[in-house]
Protein backbone atom coordinates (compact mmCIF):
# COMPACT_ATOMS: atom_id res chain seq x y z
CA UNK A 1 0.00 0.00 0.00
CA UNK A 2 2.76 2.36 0.97
CA UNK A 3 4.61 1.94 -2.29
CA UNK A 4 1.44 2.30 -4.28
CA UNK A 5 0.83 5.72 -2.82
CA UNK A 6 4.41 6.72 -3.60
CA UNK A 7 3.80 5.68 -7.20
CA UNK A 8 0.72 7.86 -7.29
CA UNK A 9 2.66 10.83 -5.97
CA UNK A 10 5.36 10.31 -8.58
CA UNK A 11 2.73 10.13 -11.29
CA UNK A 12 1.22 13.35 -10.01
CA UNK A 13 4.62 15.07 -9.96
CA UNK A 14 5.46 13.93 -13.50
CA UNK A 15 2.05 15.13 -14.69
CA UNK A 16 2.66 18.48 -13.07
CA UNK A 17 6.12 18.71 -14.65
CA UNK A 18 4.71 17.95 -18.11
CA UNK A 19 1.96 20.52 -17.60
CA UNK A 20 4.51 23.11 -16.50
CA UNK A 21 6.78 22.54 -19.47
CA UNK A 22 3.79 22.70 -21.82
CA UNK A 23 2.75 25.97 -20.23
CA UNK A 24 6.30 27.22 -20.66
CA UNK A 25 6.29 26.27 -24.35
CA UNK A 26 2.95 27.87 -25.07
CA UNK A 27 4.16 30.90 -23.16
CA UNK A 28 6.89 31.45 -25.72
CA UNK A 29 4.33 31.81 -28.50
CA UNK A 30 2.70 34.81 -26.92
CA UNK A 31 5.37 36.19 -24.65
CA UNK A 32 3.79 39.61 -25.00
CA UNK A 33 1.35 38.64 -22.30
CA UNK A 34 4.16 38.56 -19.81
CA UNK A 35 5.26 42.13 -20.34
CA UNK A 36 2.29 44.36 -20.86
CA UNK A 37 1.47 44.09 -24.52
CA UNK A 38 4.96 44.68 -25.90
CA UNK A 39 6.63 42.03 -28.03
CA UNK A 40 10.04 42.90 -26.69
CA UNK A 41 11.85 42.31 -23.45
CA UNK A 42 13.12 45.88 -23.18
CA UNK A 43 11.36 48.88 -21.63
CA UNK A 44 10.85 52.22 -23.35
CA UNK A 45 11.54 55.54 -21.61
CA UNK A 46 7.81 55.94 -20.86
CA UNK A 47 7.60 52.47 -19.33
CA UNK A 48 10.66 53.17 -17.16
CA UNK A 49 9.19 56.48 -15.97
CA UNK A 50 5.87 54.81 -15.29
CA UNK A 51 7.51 52.11 -13.16
CA UNK A 52 9.45 54.78 -11.23
CA UNK A 53 12.67 52.77 -11.30
CA UNK A 54 15.53 52.20 -13.73
CA UNK A 55 17.80 49.14 -13.66
CA UNK A 56 21.38 49.94 -14.65
CA UNK A 57 24.09 47.28 -14.82
CA UNK A 58 27.48 48.34 -13.46
CA UNK A 59 30.62 46.59 -12.29
CA UNK A 60 30.88 46.11 -8.54
CA UNK A 61 34.60 45.28 -8.49
CA UNK A 62 36.29 47.44 -11.12
CA UNK A 63 37.72 50.36 -9.23
CA UNK A 64 37.63 53.25 -10.27
CA UNK A 65 34.85 52.69 -12.87
CA UNK A 66 32.29 50.76 -10.87
CA UNK A 67 32.95 49.40 -7.39
CA UNK A 68 31.46 49.13 -3.93
CA UNK A 69 33.27 51.14 -1.28
CA UNK A 70 33.97 50.10 2.32
CA UNK A 71 30.56 51.34 3.39
CA UNK A 72 28.77 49.19 0.83
CA UNK A 73 27.95 52.13 -1.48
CA UNK A 74 28.44 51.95 -5.25
CA UNK A 75 31.07 54.42 -6.50
CA UNK A 76 33.04 55.18 -9.65
CA UNK A 77 33.01 56.95 -12.99
CA UNK A 78 30.20 54.79 -14.42
CA UNK A 79 28.14 54.96 -11.22
CA UNK A 80 28.40 58.77 -11.12
CA UNK A 81 26.83 58.87 -14.60
CA UNK A 82 24.19 56.25 -13.67
CA UNK A 83 23.05 58.43 -10.76
CA UNK A 84 22.67 61.40 -13.09
CA UNK A 85 20.64 59.35 -15.61
CA UNK A 86 18.20 58.28 -12.90
CA UNK A 87 17.94 61.84 -11.58
CA UNK A 88 17.22 63.27 -15.03
CA UNK A 89 14.61 60.61 -15.74
CA UNK A 90 13.11 61.38 -12.35
CA UNK A 91 13.17 57.74 -11.27
CA UNK A 92 14.77 55.67 -8.55
CA UNK A 93 18.12 54.06 -9.41
CA UNK A 94 18.57 50.32 -9.04
CA UNK A 95 22.19 49.30 -9.66
CA UNK A 96 22.73 45.69 -10.72
CA UNK A 97 26.14 44.08 -10.34
CA UNK A 98 27.24 42.60 -13.68
CA UNK A 99 30.33 40.74 -14.86
CA UNK A 100 32.35 41.36 -18.01
CA UNK A 101 31.21 38.01 -19.40
CA UNK A 102 27.44 38.52 -18.97
CA UNK A 103 26.98 42.20 -19.88
CA UNK A 104 25.49 41.42 -23.31
CA UNK A 105 23.12 38.77 -21.91
CA UNK A 106 21.72 41.18 -19.32
CA UNK A 107 20.64 43.47 -22.17
CA UNK A 108 19.35 40.83 -24.59
CA UNK A 109 17.12 39.45 -21.85
CA UNK A 110 16.01 42.87 -20.61
CA UNK A 111 17.24 42.14 -17.07
CA UNK A 112 18.63 45.69 -17.01
CA UNK A 113 17.66 48.79 -19.01
CA UNK A 114 21.18 50.13 -19.52
CA UNK A 115 24.68 48.70 -19.17
CA UNK A 116 27.20 51.22 -17.87
CA UNK A 117 30.05 48.86 -17.12
CA UNK A 118 33.15 50.26 -18.82
CA UNK A 119 31.71 48.75 -22.01
CA UNK A 120 34.17 49.13 -24.91
CA UNK A 121 32.45 49.62 -28.26
CA UNK A 122 33.32 46.83 -30.71
CA UNK A 123 31.74 45.82 -34.02
CA UNK A 124 31.03 42.34 -32.68
CA UNK A 125 29.14 43.65 -29.63
CA UNK A 126 27.27 46.23 -31.73
CA UNK A 127 25.55 43.35 -33.53
CA UNK A 128 23.90 42.29 -30.28
CA UNK A 129 23.33 45.54 -28.38
CA UNK A 130 22.85 49.20 -29.29
CA UNK A 131 25.60 51.56 -28.13
CA UNK A 132 24.79 55.18 -27.33
CA UNK A 133 27.33 57.99 -27.75
CA UNK A 134 30.65 57.40 -25.96
CA UNK A 135 31.49 59.05 -22.64
CA UNK A 136 35.08 57.88 -22.33
CA UNK A 137 37.98 56.70 -24.47
CA UNK A 138 41.00 54.51 -23.90
CA UNK A 139 44.20 54.09 -25.85
CA UNK A 140 47.65 52.73 -25.08
CA UNK A 141 49.94 54.34 -22.52
CA UNK A 142 53.66 53.87 -21.98
CA UNK A 143 55.17 53.99 -18.48
CA UNK A 144 58.90 54.28 -17.88
CA UNK A 145 61.31 55.09 -15.00
CA UNK A 146 61.76 58.75 -14.06
CA UNK A 147 65.48 58.43 -14.83
CA UNK A 148 64.81 57.79 -18.53
CA UNK A 149 61.27 58.81 -19.42
CA UNK A 150 60.08 57.72 -22.85
CA UNK A 151 57.91 60.48 -24.28
CA UNK A 152 57.37 59.33 -27.86
CA UNK A 153 57.03 55.96 -29.54
CA UNK A 154 60.01 56.79 -31.79
CA UNK A 155 62.24 56.97 -28.70
CA UNK A 156 61.61 53.25 -28.24
CA UNK A 157 63.52 52.31 -31.39
CA UNK A 158 66.16 49.75 -30.44
CA UNK A 159 64.98 49.70 -26.83
CA UNK A 160 63.29 47.00 -24.80
CA UNK A 161 59.55 47.44 -24.35
CA UNK A 162 57.67 45.19 -21.95
CA UNK A 163 54.21 44.02 -23.09
CA UNK A 164 51.68 41.44 -21.93
CA UNK A 165 50.93 38.68 -24.46
CA UNK A 166 47.65 39.00 -26.32
CA UNK A 167 47.10 42.67 -25.51
CA UNK A 168 46.50 45.44 -28.03
CA UNK A 169 49.91 46.86 -27.04
CA UNK A 170 51.72 43.75 -28.31
CA UNK A 171 49.83 43.90 -31.60
CA UNK A 172 50.27 47.65 -32.04
CA UNK A 173 54.05 47.71 -31.54
CA UNK A 174 54.64 44.57 -33.62
CA UNK A 175 52.79 46.14 -36.54
CA UNK A 176 53.86 49.76 -36.30
CA UNK A 177 57.24 49.84 -34.56
CA UNK A 178 59.18 46.76 -35.65
CA UNK A 179 62.44 48.35 -34.44
CA UNK A 180 61.26 48.11 -30.84
CA UNK A 181 62.41 44.99 -29.06
CA UNK A 182 59.44 43.44 -27.23
CA UNK A 183 59.84 41.62 -23.92
CA UNK A 184 56.67 39.54 -23.46
CA UNK A 185 55.00 38.28 -20.31
CA UNK A 186 51.84 36.30 -19.59
CA UNK A 187 50.68 38.23 -16.54
CA UNK A 188 50.39 41.89 -15.62
CA UNK A 189 52.17 41.46 -12.29
CA UNK A 190 55.14 39.76 -14.01
CA UNK A 191 55.33 42.65 -16.47
CA UNK A 192 55.30 45.23 -13.68
CA UNK A 193 58.02 43.41 -11.73
CA UNK A 194 60.11 43.26 -14.90
CA UNK A 195 59.77 47.02 -15.29
CA UNK A 196 60.76 47.56 -11.66
CA UNK A 197 63.77 45.25 -12.04
CA UNK A 198 64.95 47.13 -15.14
CA UNK A 199 64.47 44.19 -17.48
CA UNK A 200 62.98 46.64 -19.97
CA UNK A 201 63.08 50.36 -20.71
CA UNK A 202 59.31 50.85 -20.62
CA UNK A 203 55.99 49.02 -20.34
CA UNK A 204 52.92 49.53 -22.50
CA UNK A 205 49.29 48.56 -22.04
CA UNK A 206 45.91 50.38 -21.70
CA UNK A 207 46.50 53.93 -20.54
CA UNK A 208 43.93 53.65 -17.72
CA UNK A 209 45.99 50.77 -16.33
CA UNK A 210 49.48 52.35 -16.52
CA UNK A 211 48.25 55.73 -15.25
CA UNK A 212 46.80 54.17 -12.11
CA UNK A 213 49.92 52.07 -11.58
CA UNK A 214 52.31 55.02 -11.97
CA UNK A 215 50.32 56.93 -9.33
CA UNK A 216 50.93 54.12 -6.85
CA UNK A 217 54.58 53.58 -7.74
CA UNK A 218 56.78 56.64 -7.25
CA UNK A 219 59.80 56.72 -9.55
CA UNK A 220 57.77 55.89 -12.65
CA UNK A 221 56.04 58.25 -15.08
CA UNK A 222 53.60 57.75 -17.91
CA UNK A 223 55.55 59.58 -20.66
CA UNK A 224 53.04 58.69 -23.38
CA UNK A 225 49.45 58.97 -22.20
CA UNK A 226 47.63 58.19 -25.43
CA UNK A 227 48.91 56.16 -28.34
CA UNK A 228 47.53 53.90 -31.02
CA UNK A 229 43.92 53.44 -32.05
CA UNK A 230 41.30 54.86 -29.72
CA UNK A 231 38.68 52.62 -28.20
CA UNK A 232 35.54 54.29 -26.97
CA UNK A 233 33.42 53.38 -23.98
CA UNK A 234 29.68 53.93 -24.19
CA UNK A 235 26.39 53.06 -22.49
CA UNK A 236 24.52 50.23 -24.18
CA UNK A 237 20.82 49.37 -24.37
CA UNK A 238 18.89 46.34 -25.63
CA UNK A 239 19.00 46.03 -29.44
CA UNK A 240 16.09 47.95 -30.89
CA UNK A 241 15.29 50.06 -27.84
CA UNK A 242 15.32 53.30 -29.83
CA UNK A 243 13.33 55.22 -27.29
CA UNK A 244 15.93 54.79 -24.56
CA UNK A 245 18.86 55.04 -27.01
CA UNK A 246 17.67 58.41 -28.30
CA UNK A 247 17.04 59.65 -24.79
CA UNK A 248 20.59 58.65 -23.77
CA UNK A 249 22.16 60.33 -26.81
CA UNK A 250 20.25 63.54 -26.09
CA UNK A 251 21.28 63.29 -22.45
CA UNK A 252 24.98 62.90 -23.32
CA UNK A 253 24.83 65.81 -25.77
CA UNK A 254 22.98 67.94 -23.24
CA UNK A 255 25.50 67.23 -20.48
CA UNK A 256 28.34 68.66 -22.61
CA UNK A 257 27.14 72.18 -21.74
CA UNK A 258 28.05 71.72 -18.10
CA UNK A 259 31.16 69.60 -18.86
CA UNK A 260 29.57 66.82 -16.83
CA UNK A 261 32.16 64.14 -17.58
CA UNK A 262 35.01 66.44 -16.57
CA UNK A 263 33.27 66.81 -13.21
CA UNK A 264 32.78 63.03 -13.16
CA UNK A 265 36.53 62.61 -13.77
CA UNK A 266 37.38 64.99 -10.91
CA UNK A 267 35.02 63.17 -8.55
CA UNK A 268 36.06 59.61 -9.33
CA UNK A 269 39.15 59.15 -11.52
CA UNK A 270 41.36 62.03 -10.33
CA UNK A 271 42.19 60.28 -7.07
CA UNK A 272 43.50 57.28 -8.99
CA UNK A 273 45.19 58.94 -11.98
CA UNK A 274 46.43 62.09 -10.28
CA UNK A 275 46.22 65.72 -11.33
CA UNK A 276 49.09 65.61 -13.78
CA UNK A 277 47.18 63.50 -16.32
CA UNK A 278 45.60 65.29 -19.26
CA UNK A 279 41.87 64.63 -18.79
CA UNK A 280 41.28 65.08 -22.51
CA UNK A 281 43.05 61.74 -23.08
CA UNK A 282 40.26 59.91 -21.26
CA UNK A 283 37.12 62.01 -21.06
CA UNK A 284 34.67 62.32 -23.95
CA UNK A 285 32.20 65.20 -23.74
CA UNK A 286 28.96 65.33 -25.75
CA UNK A 287 29.82 62.07 -27.49
CA UNK A 288 32.39 63.82 -29.69
CA UNK A 289 35.70 61.98 -30.13
CA UNK A 290 38.38 64.05 -31.90
CA UNK B 1 47.03 50.52 4.98
CA UNK B 2 47.78 47.00 6.16
CA UNK B 3 45.89 44.17 4.46
CA UNK B 4 44.08 42.92 7.55
CA UNK B 5 42.78 46.42 8.40
CA UNK B 6 40.67 46.29 5.25
CA UNK B 7 38.46 43.65 6.88
CA UNK B 8 37.38 46.15 9.52
CA UNK B 9 37.06 49.28 7.35
CA UNK B 10 33.55 50.73 7.15
CA UNK B 11 31.08 47.89 7.41
CA UNK B 12 33.17 45.42 5.41
CA UNK B 13 33.01 42.65 7.99
CA UNK B 14 29.23 42.95 8.28
CA UNK B 15 28.97 42.84 4.50
CA UNK B 16 31.04 39.65 4.41
CA UNK B 17 28.69 38.12 6.99
CA UNK B 18 25.74 39.34 4.91
CA UNK B 19 27.26 37.61 1.89
CA UNK B 20 27.77 34.48 3.94
CA UNK B 21 24.09 34.56 4.89
CA UNK B 22 23.15 34.68 1.19
CA UNK B 23 25.39 31.63 0.63
CA UNK B 24 23.83 29.77 3.56
CA UNK B 25 20.27 30.74 2.61
CA UNK B 26 20.58 29.50 -0.98
CA UNK B 27 22.33 26.30 0.15
CA UNK B 28 19.90 25.47 2.96
CA UNK B 29 16.75 25.98 0.90
CA UNK B 30 18.20 23.98 -1.99
CA UNK B 31 19.43 21.17 0.26
CA UNK B 32 16.07 20.92 2.05
CA UNK B 33 14.11 20.82 -1.22
CA UNK B 34 16.60 18.34 -2.72
CA UNK B 35 16.18 16.00 0.24
CA UNK B 36 12.40 15.86 -0.05
CA UNK B 37 12.32 15.59 -3.85
CA UNK B 38 15.35 13.28 -3.92
CA UNK B 39 13.60 10.67 -1.79
CA UNK B 40 10.77 10.49 -4.34
CA UNK B 41 13.26 10.39 -7.19
CA UNK B 42 15.17 7.59 -5.48
CA UNK B 43 11.93 5.63 -5.08
CA UNK B 44 11.12 6.20 -8.75
CA UNK B 45 14.57 5.00 -9.74
CA UNK B 46 13.89 1.70 -8.01
CA UNK B 47 10.57 1.09 -9.73
CA UNK B 48 10.24 -1.90 -12.03
CA UNK B 49 8.75 0.23 -14.81
CA UNK B 50 11.51 0.64 -17.39
CA UNK B 51 10.14 3.87 -18.85
CA UNK B 52 10.15 5.59 -15.43
CA UNK B 53 13.69 4.36 -14.78
CA UNK B 54 14.88 5.60 -18.18
CA UNK B 55 13.39 9.06 -17.57
CA UNK B 56 15.05 9.26 -14.14
CA UNK B 57 18.35 8.05 -15.54
CA UNK B 58 18.32 10.64 -18.36
CA UNK B 59 17.48 13.39 -15.88
CA UNK B 60 20.39 12.36 -13.65
CA UNK B 61 22.86 12.11 -16.54
CA UNK B 62 21.71 15.44 -17.98
CA UNK B 63 22.25 17.26 -14.69
CA UNK B 64 25.59 15.55 -14.11
CA UNK B 65 26.94 16.33 -17.57
CA UNK B 66 25.83 19.98 -17.61
CA UNK B 67 28.20 22.24 -15.66
CA UNK B 68 26.30 24.05 -12.90
CA UNK B 69 27.31 27.37 -14.43
CA UNK B 70 25.60 26.48 -17.70
CA UNK B 71 22.45 25.47 -15.81
CA UNK B 72 22.50 28.80 -13.96
CA UNK B 73 22.75 30.72 -17.24
CA UNK B 74 19.97 28.64 -18.81
CA UNK B 75 17.60 29.33 -15.94
CA UNK B 76 18.55 32.97 -15.33
CA UNK B 77 18.80 34.16 -18.95
CA UNK B 78 17.25 31.34 -20.99
CA UNK B 79 13.85 31.29 -19.31
CA UNK B 80 13.32 35.02 -19.91
CA UNK B 81 14.13 34.59 -23.59
CA UNK B 82 11.84 31.59 -23.96
CA UNK B 83 8.88 32.65 -21.84
CA UNK B 84 9.28 36.27 -20.75
CA UNK B 85 9.27 35.07 -17.14
CA UNK B 86 11.90 37.15 -15.34
CA UNK B 87 13.33 35.20 -12.40
CA UNK B 88 15.58 36.88 -9.85
CA UNK B 89 19.14 35.62 -9.48
CA UNK B 90 18.48 34.04 -6.12
CA UNK B 91 15.34 32.18 -7.27
CA UNK B 92 17.25 30.95 -10.34
CA UNK B 93 20.05 29.76 -8.06
CA UNK B 94 17.65 27.84 -5.79
CA UNK B 95 16.01 26.23 -8.84
CA UNK B 96 19.34 25.10 -10.31
CA UNK B 97 20.76 23.83 -7.04
CA UNK B 98 17.52 22.00 -6.27
CA UNK B 99 17.45 20.40 -9.73
CA UNK B 100 21.07 19.32 -9.27
CA UNK B 101 20.69 18.30 -5.61
CA UNK B 102 17.53 16.30 -6.30
CA UNK B 103 19.25 14.29 -9.01
CA UNK B 104 22.24 13.53 -6.81
CA UNK B 105 20.12 12.80 -3.72
CA UNK B 106 17.88 10.51 -5.77
CA UNK B 107 20.88 8.54 -6.94
CA UNK B 108 22.24 8.31 -3.39
CA UNK B 109 18.86 7.09 -2.08
CA UNK B 110 18.67 4.52 -4.88
CA UNK B 111 22.22 3.37 -4.19
CA UNK B 112 21.61 3.11 -0.44
CA UNK B 113 18.52 0.91 -0.84
CA UNK B 114 20.14 -1.17 -3.58
CA UNK B 115 23.12 -1.87 -1.37
CA UNK B 116 20.97 -3.58 1.27
CA UNK B 117 21.38 -7.29 0.35
CA UNK B 118 18.34 -9.00 -1.15
CA UNK B 119 18.27 -11.66 1.56
CA UNK B 120 17.48 -8.92 4.09
CA UNK B 121 14.19 -8.23 2.29
CA UNK B 122 13.44 -11.94 2.01
CA UNK B 123 14.33 -12.79 5.60
CA UNK B 124 12.19 -9.91 6.88
CA UNK B 125 9.24 -11.18 4.84
CA UNK B 126 9.86 -14.69 6.10
CA UNK B 127 9.53 -13.35 9.62
CA UNK B 128 6.00 -12.31 8.74
CA UNK B 129 6.51 -8.57 8.46
CA UNK B 130 4.23 -6.77 6.03
CA UNK B 131 5.70 -4.49 3.36
CA UNK B 132 5.65 -1.45 5.65
CA UNK B 133 7.28 -3.42 8.42
CA UNK B 134 10.04 -4.69 6.15
CA UNK B 135 11.04 -1.14 5.25
CA UNK B 136 10.43 0.41 8.66
CA UNK B 137 12.29 -2.11 10.81
CA UNK B 138 14.79 -3.82 8.52
CA UNK B 139 15.68 -1.97 5.32
CA UNK B 140 15.42 1.69 6.33
CA UNK B 141 17.82 1.52 9.30
CA UNK B 142 20.46 -0.14 7.10
CA UNK B 143 19.95 2.19 4.14
CA UNK B 144 20.03 5.34 6.25
CA UNK B 145 23.43 4.56 7.74
CA UNK B 146 24.86 4.39 4.21
CA UNK B 147 22.88 7.41 3.08
CA UNK B 148 23.61 10.01 5.77
CA UNK B 149 27.39 10.43 5.32
CA UNK B 150 26.88 10.66 1.55
CA UNK B 151 24.15 13.28 1.93
CA UNK B 152 26.34 15.40 4.17
CA UNK B 153 29.10 15.12 1.61
CA UNK B 154 26.71 16.33 -1.07
CA UNK B 155 25.59 19.22 1.16
CA UNK B 156 29.13 20.55 1.62
CA UNK B 157 29.67 20.25 -2.13
CA UNK B 158 26.50 22.26 -2.74
CA UNK B 159 27.53 24.95 -0.25
CA UNK B 160 30.87 25.41 -1.99
CA UNK B 161 29.37 25.42 -5.48
CA UNK B 162 27.09 28.36 -4.61
CA UNK B 163 30.12 30.59 -5.30
CA UNK B 164 29.00 30.43 -8.96
CA UNK B 165 25.86 32.45 -8.28
CA UNK B 166 27.78 35.74 -8.39
CA UNK B 167 27.82 35.21 -12.17
CA UNK B 168 24.05 35.69 -12.27
CA UNK B 169 24.21 38.82 -10.15
CA UNK B 170 23.77 37.35 -6.67
CA UNK B 171 26.24 38.93 -4.27
CA UNK B 172 27.32 36.03 -2.08
CA UNK B 173 30.29 35.92 0.27
CA UNK B 174 33.01 35.43 -2.36
CA UNK B 175 31.69 38.30 -4.49
CA UNK B 176 31.59 40.61 -1.46
CA UNK B 177 35.22 39.63 -0.87
CA UNK B 178 36.19 40.55 -4.44
CA UNK B 179 34.39 43.88 -4.06
CA UNK B 180 36.28 44.64 -0.85
CA UNK B 181 39.65 43.71 -2.37
CA UNK B 182 38.96 45.83 -5.43
CA UNK B 183 37.67 48.86 -3.53
CA UNK B 184 41.00 48.91 -1.66
CA UNK B 185 43.29 47.87 -4.52
CA UNK B 186 45.18 51.18 -4.46
CA UNK B 187 45.34 51.65 -0.67
CA UNK B 188 45.96 48.06 0.40
CA UNK B 189 47.30 45.95 -2.47
CA UNK B 190 47.92 42.95 -0.18
CA UNK B 191 44.33 42.83 1.12
CA UNK B 192 43.50 39.83 -1.10
CA UNK B 193 45.31 37.35 1.14
CA UNK B 194 43.46 38.56 4.24
CA UNK B 195 40.03 38.80 2.66
CA UNK B 196 40.29 35.37 1.01
CA UNK B 197 41.67 34.05 4.29
CA UNK B 198 38.60 35.33 6.14
CA UNK B 199 36.30 33.78 3.53
CA UNK B 200 38.14 30.47 3.76
CA UNK B 201 37.56 30.57 7.49
CA UNK B 202 33.85 31.30 7.02
CA UNK B 203 33.36 28.37 4.62
CA UNK B 204 35.34 26.24 7.03
CA UNK B 205 33.08 27.15 9.95
CA UNK B 206 30.01 26.02 8.00
CA UNK B 207 31.42 22.95 6.29
CA UNK B 208 33.69 21.54 8.97
CA UNK B 209 30.96 20.74 11.55
CA UNK B 210 29.11 18.94 8.74
CA UNK B 211 32.20 16.88 7.88
CA UNK B 212 32.76 16.17 11.54
CA UNK B 213 29.15 15.07 11.97
CA UNK B 214 29.44 12.81 8.93
CA UNK B 215 32.65 11.24 10.26
CA UNK B 216 31.03 10.68 13.65
CA UNK B 217 28.03 8.97 12.06
CA UNK B 218 30.24 6.79 9.89
CA UNK B 219 32.20 5.72 12.96
CA UNK B 220 29.06 5.03 14.95
CA UNK B 221 27.58 2.78 12.27
CA UNK B 222 30.85 0.95 11.80
CA UNK B 223 30.79 -0.11 15.44
CA UNK B 224 27.27 -1.51 15.19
Amino acid sequence: MKLLSIKKIIAAISAAAVALSLAACSGSDNKGSADAGSDNLYRTVDEIKESGKIDIGVFSDKNPFGYVDNNGEYQGYDVYFAKRIAADLGVELNLVSVEAANRVEYLTTGKVDIILANFTVTAERAEKVDFALPYMKVALGVVSPDSAVITSADDLSGKKLIVVKGTTAEQFFTENYPDTELVKFDEYNEAYSALQDGRGDAFSTDNTEVLAWAMQNPGFTVGIESLGSLDTIAPAVTKGNESLLNWLNDEIKGLAGEQFFHADYDATLAQVYGDTVDKENLVVEGGVVE
Amino acid sequence: MQGYEVLFQGNNFLRLLGGLWVTIRISLISIALSLVLGIFLGAAMRMKNKAVRAVCRSYLEFVRIMPQLVLLFIVFFGIVKATGLNLSGEVSAVIVFTVWGTAETGDLVRGAFDSVPKHQYESAQALGLDRFGVYRYVILPQAVRILIPNLINLSTRMIKTTAFVSLIGVTEVLKVGKQIIDANRYDAPDAALWVYGAIFFMYFIICFPLSLFSRKLAKKYKQN
